[in-house]
């Protein structure tokens, strides 16, 4: 390939990456050092290069933590980064616990019937998130299709408030999340190689002493590519909070949608959206150190 | 893994699919009820699909949704190749580990951070905010999809295939497609559709990145939503459910047809 065409072929994914992914964060990032204005933009200071190298000084010498020290000093936003990171790792533990199983069980199942059943997980994925989660409300609702039953069963008196709670918003995002989980443990376990579970069958082991010493450890590729798909993205999830939660959880997503939209108040919302991809650092960091580890084995 | 299926495993798979189908399924079976009271069954009606259809509000906002999400699939497409090129083809160049990670970031990350880094740069840059952002930010995140389901597919494919055809006289743009397109072409169509549900299903990104006049159907169908069950959205959901659903299964029955065809082309010439 001529250097020409191979440059043309990296540079233009990697300037449209460069100029609408990274150069953004850069950009939240000052402005998260700067104070809310009565302005447009409502920010101040704004950087003006036309001054030269005196507008860059006085850009960088008005820039201030201030909006860090309000996010970590009030318990509100304190409390909605507790409240999301706990969410995450719920969510996230019991998309392993029901997803395990599933994808088990596909990856064990006759060979003909494993396109179908992949095909049936796709399916609900590619349906619209939106969809999916509005139909938890149909059934969870007040007057919705399980409070009906239950009241035309007998069993309650009054219709329960299902809707609007944490237990919903569990209920959702594990809905919604949870082939992200079955994908990666699926390829995992369909890849391994029976003999050596036979192996160990044949060394003695029990079925499930099998399970647990063999074919766990070498599904731990796709068990950390899940609870890594599954884990980032529900941190700062916005619509299941939103359409099933408790408004007296505020969990980090909604509290930054509400700063920016219904506040307008961009520093604070661009110093929320900073300290939350700090917080998503960690996870990020931990799995590339377990796949290098995995890679290196 | 070839283990036999236990009854530990045809209770997961059950219960599984009932947990994931079971929603959906009430969802479209409530859409044809008639009474006003959304969740009392009285008896089956097309009552609702009616009223969708006389309703003017959706239709502007579906055409709008359509052709942003075909704009953005067509683009994240050409460049989700592009990437899955240079991550397969290219192992050495100044910053090749700044651009995986480029690529990989917008999967994971919260689309709240996403759409706000997007929406500031917009603003910073003073573009007048409408179809054009709302296209370049799907085509983003899009692309990074694309490259996953190319990347795959290109890793199998025989890089000896594509040296014949250079081999033969191709230049390497004929090489790429008369030799190396047909083959990962069924990828391609999967990760194109991919791209083209993601644009069509997206809130938040969109929400953050558009302007005024430019509203989208998920915007619209979150902001009925928000107060409750309609029974419009019920009928709209179903119409929907069923849309996807089709191209899904065509794309997958397309897509087993063309490994088929290509695996008796490979019989045919060992």
């Amino acid at each position: 390939m001529s250097a020409q065409r191979r440059w043309m072929l990296i540079g233009v994914p990697y300037s449209w990456l460069l100029l609408f992914f990274l150069i953004p964060f850069v950009i939240v990032m000052g402005i998260s050092l700067s104070d809310p204005a009565i302005a447009i933009p409502p920010y101040a200071p704004v950087l003006d290069v036309q001054q030269g190298l005196a507008g860059i000084w006085q850009y960088f010498s008005q820039l201030d933590f201030e909006n860090f020290q309000m996010v970590l000093e009030d318990e509100v936003y304190f409390t909605s980064y507790l409240n999301s990171l706990k969410m995450s790792f719920v969510t996230t533990l019991l998309c392993l616990l029901l997803g395990y199983p599933i994808a088990y069980a596909i990856a064990s199942a006759p060979g003909s019937w494993k396109p179908n059943l992949i095909m049936a997980i796709n399916l609900t994925f590619w349906c619209s998130f939106l969809i999916r989660i509005y139909a938890w409300i149909v059934l969870l609702s007040n007057q919705g299709v399980i409070n009906q039953i239950l009241l035309a069963l007998g069993v309650i008196d009054t219709p329960i408030r299902i809707l609007n709670t944490d237990f919903a918003t569990y209920l959702g995002l594990v809905y919604a999340y949870l082939p992200l989980m079955i994908f990666p443990i699926y390829a995992t376990l369909e890849k391994l190689d029976n003999s050596v579970y036979e192996a160990s069958r044949d060394l003695g082991c029990s079925h499930i002493g099998s399970f647990v010493r063999v074919t766990l450890p070498l599904s731990r590729p796709g068990i950390l590519a899940g609870c890594f798909l599954v884990f980032v993205p529900v941190t700062g999830e916005y619509i299941v909070p939103s359409l099933l939660g408790n408004s007296s959880t505020p969990v980090i997503g909604r509290v930054l949608w509400n700063e920016f939209f219904s506040n307008g108040d961009w520093p604070l919302a661009a110093s929320i959206s900073v300290l939350l991809m700090l917080v998503l650092v960690v996870p990020i960091v931990l799995y590339q150190f377990f796949q290098n580890r995995n890679a290196e084995s | 893994m070839n283990r036999n299926l236990t009854w530990f495993g045809i209770t997961a798979l059950t219960f599984g699919l009932a947990f994931m189908y079971l929603p959906i399924l009430v969802l479209v079976i409530y859409s044809f009820n008639d009474s006003e009271m959304v969740t009392l069954w009285s008896h089956p009606s097309l009552r609702w699909y009616q009223a969708l259809f006389n309703n003017g509000t959706y239709w502007g906002p579906a055409w709008t949704t359509l052709r942003i999400a075909l704009v953005s699939s067509v683009l994240a497409t050409i460049l989700g190749i592009m990437i899955s090129l240079v991550v397969t083809r290219m192992r050495k160049f100044r910053g090749r580990s700044l651009f995986i990670g480029m690529t990989i970031a917008p999967l994971v990350l919260p689309e709240v951070i996403t759409g706000l880094a997007l929406l500031l740069l917009f603003i910073a840059m003073g573009v007048e905010r409408g179809f054009l952002t709302v296209i370049i930010a799907h085509t983003t995140f899009s692309m990074c999809f694309v490259s996953v389901i190319v990347t795959a597919r290109m890793a199998e494919f025989d890089i000896a295939t594509e040296e014949a055809a250079r081999d033969l006289g191709c230049g390497p743009v004929m090489a790429f497609f008369h030799a190396t397109l047909p083959a990962i072409l069924p990828a391609v169509i999967s990760a194109f559709l991919l791209a083209f549900a993601l644009s069509l299903d997206n809130l938040v990104v969109t929400t953050f990145t558009t302007g005024p006049g430019i509203t989208t159907l998920p915007m619209r169908v979150f902001s009925e939503i928000r107060t409750g069950v309609k029974p419009e959205i019920n009928a709209l959901s179903t119409l929907l459910i069923v849309l996807v659903t089709a191209v899904a299964v065509t794309s997958s029955l397309m897509t087993k047809r063309a490994a088929k065809r290509q695996q008796q082309l490979l019989a045919a010439t060992a």
